[in-house]
């Protein structure tokens, strides 16, 4: 089996998917049922200053698909909402007893250089392997002056780094929100105040759904509710963008990843993976489906591996970023053009209602009766828009056929 | 005094519950949601056109998908206002479930329309009724029978503001949903439920109890009413012509079926050990399945042809199987057996087809044991209601109407199983009765004030 050790800033783990900083690591307990199913690494739930904040009931709701199955969650958790002092004696044993597991610790503390050389004093003092930086908490938090309030300021993420690059030995991670408009400059703001390395994505200010008995959104709290971090598989495809800019971009590419941002499976990972990231951080398919799925994540991924002939990560690391380029550098003389195979069509007509109503009308019906229907493309109208294809319920049924431009 | 080995009270009370719970129970809200959410929202859907009453299935099944049970059973109304019972009752695997998509390769299981109907039906808007009524029209019309036609007929009429006096010799509306169809496809007395509910859109005047005799009043009908429309149904049933068919022990499968839908108590109802049901329709197959149900020990449905000819669906057969119903193929009665007046069996001839296709029997005879026969060959229309000479009749016996269902007198027209359309599902009854409603709609606008 492919090798899936990971070396991210010289910290070791045995595979590359930690948990993400979020209520499964909240604790020690969480935490070692995680390590004894396997999982590589923890960043533990953010800490802060005593008092530590009061959360409230109700934290978390849905956004489901019209058949019901979740597409994200979200949440309004604070950061631990337990004493300081008890979180950092169970960092330390964590420490002592997984030894061989990555154990990061997340932080945010007011925007004043005292504050943060106080903690990372304290944690330093655990053993743990680094620190990653909590700026990107859209709920809750930034109300108070920190979290994404620090995240989407690029001079603010600049000057905390450089104070905590200045006090502690540990590597610094700066975890960054995806609530803004460039993520390329928040992470270079970060590269200049001296970060490791960044992790990305945090959560995305969402309203799920209203009640719409009572008119108050979700989750709500009593008669109230309040935009939420968004996460999940739906968040996927923006973390994979923002952390594929991140690797085609000079100013960032030098940076090395922690990748978030909906990893539900192997494949997940492979691709955040293949855009450059060293680690995989994983919440919202633990919470969904508890810890045992790092089998599945571990088992997919490595054998995928041995498939493609990759022996470790990093001959694969990367591997999508080249071809990640900006719009007007594509091929404007490439040609596709859908193809309907007759013999497993099975004649709903998904593909025909699609292209006419919405698109080029290039698929045409007939019918003699109404149990010999017929879908075909016509080639000359097809523009090789792909949406028959995202319309049909039969896996390769619609193929996109590349079209010879050069003669 | 009964014959030997026909008795009541065969099993404990509560097996007779059990054998005639629902056979198909109710989806649960989320059975449904799930079952909707595998509907592709077809273009052109061929679902809706292997509906007889043109039902906009994925409409119905798109809202139930988007929690409106609602919405969907309003689809389902609007083309269908009997889609309750005929969601219980259709034979969905050759209708509308058989040309579900989802039948082709790799899935190949089609979408739970039938079961998905019944759903929303169940979880209609329960008040006001879903349709209101035109502006009165001050027109009367008779709607004679209180069939699936007539009250698909009726409830059309009487949303276009007409007024209606429905008729049905029975003490009970409802024609064969109330008499002819196993009671454990219809549950909790649906059939009369239904009809309440059709009933509540107004302007219909139930008269029941009431057998027209066609032959002298359907003349005074014509003159007395602005128009008429026949759903009478087929009373009579047809006979083998067979001696000692007469005895006791050979009886009407519908006569039987019509005594287990109207008993108070099934553990009352004399079953024999040893029963041979004739036929190979749907009817045949009830009046069997029901009789194991009631706990006669030995059933045995005999048709004359092959299994493939059967009218009643491949799905039917399979169910009678797995009551324990054992389907003889190939034989043909030529006599029963009796013994002081008491059936002992039925003698049959195998039959074979020769190479035109033409069924001619061999030499070969079996002897089948029973105490009660049922017949189930079919029914023909009474020819009383054609002797005055006033409705034309068709070569099979039936009420001849053109496609709009008129029949050869001026305002007066028919549907369901009296009109030769070659088809006999309560499915095609309703459309019969609601396409005949709008032609008489059409009909009268066109009459002079």
């Amino acid at each position: 089996m492919a090798d899936l050790s990971t070396e991210f800033l010289g910290i070791q783990s045995p595979n590359p998917f930690w948990l993400a900083s979020a209520p499964p690591t909240d604790k020690a307990y969480n935490i070692y049922r995680a390590f004894s199913a396997g999982w590589g690494g923890a960043v533990w739930k953010t800490l802060g200053e005593d008092p530590a904040p009061v959360n409230v009931c109700s934290r978390y709701s849905a956004h489901r698909d019209t058949h019901g199955r979740i597409l994200g969650i979200n949440n309004i958790e604070l950061i631990s909402d337990r004493p300081l002092q008890i979180n950092l004696d169970e960092i330390a044993q964590t420490k002592k007893d997984w030894p061989d597991r990555a154990l990061i610790v997340s932080l945010m503390v007011p925007c004043e250089e005292e504050s943060w050389k106080r903690i990372l004093q304290q944690v330093e003092a655990t053993g743990c392997d680094g620190v990653e930086l909590n700026f990107g908490c859209p709920h809750g938090m930034p109300e108070l002056g920190m979290g994404a309030a620090v995240g989407q300021v690029p001079a603010l993420i600049t000057k905390v780094t450089q104070w905590c690059k200045k006090h502690t030995r540990l590597p610094v991670i700066v975890k960054l929100t995806p609530n803004v408009t460039d993520i390329v400059q928040t992470a270079h703001a970060a590269k200049t105040g001296g970060a490791d390395a960044v992790s990305l994505i945090n959560t995305i200010n969402s309203i799920t759904g209203i009640n719409l008995d009572t008119m108050v959104g979700y989750p709500s709290v009593a008669n109230h509710y309040t935009s939420g971090g968004y996460c999940g598989e739906a968040v996927k495809p923006i973390a994979l963008n923002m952390v594929g800019q991140l690797a085609r971009h000079d100013e960032t590419a030098s940076l090395t990843v922690s990748a978030i941002g909906g990893i539900t499976t192997w494949k997940d990972a492979a691709e955040f993976l293949s855009l450059g990231a060293t680690t995989l951080q994983v919440c919202t398919a633990v919470m969904l489906n508890g810890f045992k799925i790092i089998d599945d994540l571990a088992d997919g991924l490595s054998r995928w591996m041995d498939q493609k002939g990759y022996r470790n990560l990093a001959e694969f690391r990367g591997a999508a970023v080249p071809s990640l380029t900006d719009w007007k550098k594509l091929d404007q003389t490439y040609k596709s053009i859908a193809h309907i195979d007759q013999n497993t069509c099975i004649q709903c007509g998904r593909c025909f209602a699609a292209c006419e109503d919405t698109e080029h009308q290039a698929i045409s019906f007939s019918s003699n009766d109404d149990t010999d229907r017929k879908f075909e493309v016509i080639p000359g109208e097809c523009v090789g828009c792909n949406l028959c294809q995202i319309t049909c319920p039969v896996d390769g049924c619609i193929t996109m056929v590349n079209q010879d431009t050069e003669a | 005094m009964a014959s030997e080995g026909v008795r009541n009270h065969r099993m404990p009370d509560k097996e007779y519950q059990d054998n005639f719970s629902d056979i198909k129970p109710a989806f649960t809200p989320k059975q449904a949601h799930i079952e909707a959410s595998r509907c592709l929202y077809c273009h052109d859907a061929p679902c809706i056109s292997a509906c007889p009453t043109g039902i906009n299935i994925p409409s119905f099944i798109n809202r139930i998908a988007s929690s409106n049970d609602p919405g969907a059973a309003q689809v389902i109304l609007e083309a269908n206002i009997l889609g309750g019972s005929c969601a219980r009752v259709c034979p969905t695997e050759v209708l509308c479930e058989q040309a579900c998509v989802r039948n082709h390769p790799p899935e190949c299981q089609p979408v739970m329309i039938g079961r998905l109907q019944r759903h929303a039906i169940e979880h209609r808007q329960k008040a006001p009724h879903p349709f209101s009524r035109s502006e009165r029209t001050g027109r009367n019309i008779a709607v004679v029978g209180a069939g699936p036609a007539g009250l698909a007929c009726a409830h059309k009429l009487a949303r276009q503001g007409h007024n209606i006096t429905l008729f049905d010799a029975h003490s009970k509306p409802g024609g064969l949903n109330e008499y002819g169809i196993a009671a454990y496809k219809l549950v909790d007395n649906y059939a009369q439920q239904e009809i309440s509910f059709i009933l509540e859109i107004g302007g219909i005047t139930l008269e029941t109890g009431r057998r027209l005799n066609l032959d002298h009043q359907l003349a005074d009908l014509a003159i007395q009413y602005d128009a008429v429309f026949l759903g009478i149904g087929l009373g009579l049933t047809k006979t083998l012509g067979l001696p000692e068919e007469q005895c006791e022990g050979v009886q009407d499968a519908l006569e039987a079926i019509e005594a287990i839908r109207q008993t108070r108590n099934l553990s009352e109802l004399p079953v024999s050990s040893k029963v041979v049901v004739i036929g190979g329709g749907n009817t045949a197959i009830d009046v069997a399945c029901q009789l194991r149900r009631l706990g006669a020990e030995e059933v045995t449905i005999a048709y004359r042809r092959g299994f493939q000819a059967m009218s009643a669906t491949r799905h039917e057969q399979l169910f009678a199987r797995e009551n324990g119903v054992r389907i003889l193929p190939w034989l043909k009665p030529i006599g029963f057996e009796t013994q002081a007046g008491h059936l002992k069996g039925v003698r049959f001839v195998k039959t074979t087809e020769d190479n035109t296709g033409q069924l001619i029997d061999t030499n070969e005879q079996v002897f089948i044991p029973a105490e009660r026969t049922y017949k189930a060959i079919g029914q023909s229309l009474s020819a009383e209601c054609f002797s005055s000479c006033q409705l034309a009749q068709s070569r099979n016996g039936k009420i001849r109407v053109d496609d709009h269902f008129r029949t050869s007198m001026n305002n007066v027209w028919a549907g369901g199983d009296c009109v030769d359309k070659g088809e006999d599902l309560t499915v095609h009854a309703v459309q019969h009765g609601k396409l005949a409603a709008e032609a008489i709609h059409q009909f009268l606008q066109q009459l002079e004030v």
